[in-house]
């Protein structure tokens, strides 16, 4: 199926959607999603920050749909012809939605731990105004402990349902979820159960805010301190494949790999997560690929290398002999 | 050959009769140095004098507290994270209970050292501070014998409660409003696009 994203034309399979459409064709056309997640099913469809124009529905029938369309739940016609960054409406609607996001949201990122690789943040930077319309009292909740792992601060969900569908699927026998509905809705363990189930840590990763962090982790640097490292150790449980975050010699957090969508490559295992906080538990493969962008690949210097690979890279393509080397 | 114009030929020229008696070149220096006695004085004998500094003078840090005197700063990292000589460490620790007039937040500087010998004065993390906690201020970074003393700790830079530190000249209107402008780079506002992407 041909479908045309922002102008640029791809062959998809039947039954892609519009958002791994445009995740193939790379990041220039991809919409941003708070709330879906590739390897959670049913995910998608909460928070509407992936909206997109349909200009023409198909070959067939030309038509263009009359709204927006979230992009994660909508499957791609032969002939599609969809605007993301192009259309100015879409950025106007997707500037309204980020807007919602925030309304109730403390914006207590000097304090947050998620600062740095938070979702909301970047979406907010990249598609929001810098000034809040907001005039009331924020939503407010009763502080619940849900374990001694897993820090749970209601205030700061976007209601985005990722980890109970992480709850629901990767771990057995849920214990999490989301109670009330509309402006009250907030994240349970059903009368404060502990999520004690051996895969339960990965809702950390999942959450795209700071409303769901590491308990071991809080407070104890902030991740743009950090170096992240991808390493491994011979897990029964999981893959044991994770990103080590390293403070000089100290083993500050573990998390799993994620992908350039911020989706993690493989669920981890709680005793990778939490139990193995010592350099020596981990074989280190070699630094992250973190975006240059990113906050954290700050003072780290490690685009120079990256620069350098590509430079050395395009220097031999061109057949140029490098002044060590030549006769 | 000749590098430059400035070379200067050497002879042995025989002096004059004027010029072997001295006095004329001597009274002539008097008279210069004569002169500067009617001359306005350029010193300024500190520390008795100071100096009188601008108001955005870069000096001395504080961490301010705020109205009720708890500490402003929650070590958020972001002056650290704007630091050009990287010269800002800090270590987070989190407020206890009963703990709430000393910090304001959850989430305080534990530690909070900055390297005098390090910093350039920019005034960057005075920028960065999202709480309004560090500022500089128009104070001198004193004068140490050892290194270790100008790694300058939460004991110095915080101000004492009953000894608040002015930095009102630096928090005037005239900043605020200068902050909102968003045709300066630093205080540009993103609306609505991303920053690499031309929107027609």
């Amino acid at each position: 199926m041909k479908v045309t994203i922002d102008g640029i034309e791809i062959d998809v399979p039947k039954g892609t959607t519009i958002l791994q459409a445009a995740r193939m064709i790379g990041p220039e056309v991809a919409p941003p999603a708070m709330c879906y997640y590739t390897k959670l099913k049913t995910s998608g469809g909460y928070c509407r920050t992936c909206i997109v124009k349909v200009t023409a529905g198909s070959t067939a029938n030309p038509t263009p749909m009359p709204k927006p369309v979230a992009s994660c739940r909508t499957e791609v016609m032969d002939g599609m012809v969809v605007q993301n960054f192009t259309s100015p409406e879409i950025i106007e609607a997707r500037k309204g939605v980020v807007e919602f996001l925030l309304i109730n949201h403390p914006l207590d990122c000097p304090v947050c731990d998620q600062a740095g690789e938070c979702k909301l943040q970047d979406l907010g930077f990249e598609n929001g105004s810098s000034k809040t319309r907001y005039e009331f009292k924020r939503r407010e909740y009763e502080m619940i402990d849900i374990g001694d792992k897993i820090k749970l601060h209601m205030t700061r969900c976007i209601l985005c349902y990722r980890c109970v569908k992480t709850a629901e699927q990767i771990t057995d026998g849920r214990v999490h979820g989301v109670m009330h509905r509309g402006d009250a809705s907030e994240i349970s363990t059903y009368i404060e159960k502990i999520v004690d189930n051996d895969f339960s840590g990965n809702v950390i990763d999942v959450c795209p805010v700071g409303a769901l962090t590491d308990k071991t982790f809080r407070f104890k640097q902030r991740v743009w301190f950090t170096k992240p490292v991808d390493a491994h150790r011979n897990c029964e449980k999981c893959c044991g494949k994770t990103r080590v975050w390293l403070k000089g010699e100290e083993v500050v957090r573990v998390t799993a790999r994620k992908d350039q969508w911020d989706e993690v490559e493989e669920f981890i295992c709680n005793t990778c997560r939490y139990d193995h906080k010592k350099k020596s538990d981990w074989v280190i493969e070699g630094p992250s690929p973190i975006h240059r962008s990113s906050v954290i690949s700050q003072n780290h210097y490690q685009h120079l290398n990256e620069l350098k690979t590509r430079v050395l890279k395009e220097q031999k393509a061109l057949g140029f002999i490098p002044f060590d080397k030549r006769p | 050959m000749q590098l430059t114009n400035r070379s200067k030929v050497v002879s042995n020229k025989v002096q004059s009769g004027m010029e072997s008696m001295y006095l004329p070149a001597i009274l002539k220096g008097m008279m210069i140095t004569a002169s500067h006695i009617f001359k306005r004085r350029p010193t300024i004998r500190y520390p008795e004098q100071t100096r009188k500094l601008s108001a955005v003078y870069r000096g001395l840090h504080v961490l301010k507290r705020d109205e009720k005197g708890a500490e402003r700063c929650t070590a958020c990292g972001l002056c650290a994270l704007a630091c050009p000589a990287e010269a800002i460490t800090m270590e987070n620790a989190e407020r206890q209970k009963g703990e709430e007039s000393l910090y304001r937040e959850e989430k305080y500087a534990k530690v909070y050292e900055i390297n005098m010998l390090r910093c350039i004065f920019c005034g960057l993390c005075e920028e960065a501070c999202p709480k309004e906690a560090i500022f500089l201020t128009d104070r001198i970074v004193d004068t140490e014998y050892e290194r270790e003393d100008f790694i300058y700790g939460k004991d110095k830079l915080v101000e004492k409660i009953d000894k608040r530190i002015d930095v009102s000249k630096r928090q005037t209107l005239e900043v605020a409003e200068f902050k909102k402008i968003p045709g300066i780079k630093h205080n540009a506002v993103w609306e609505g696009n991303r920053i690499d992407r031309k929107i027609n």
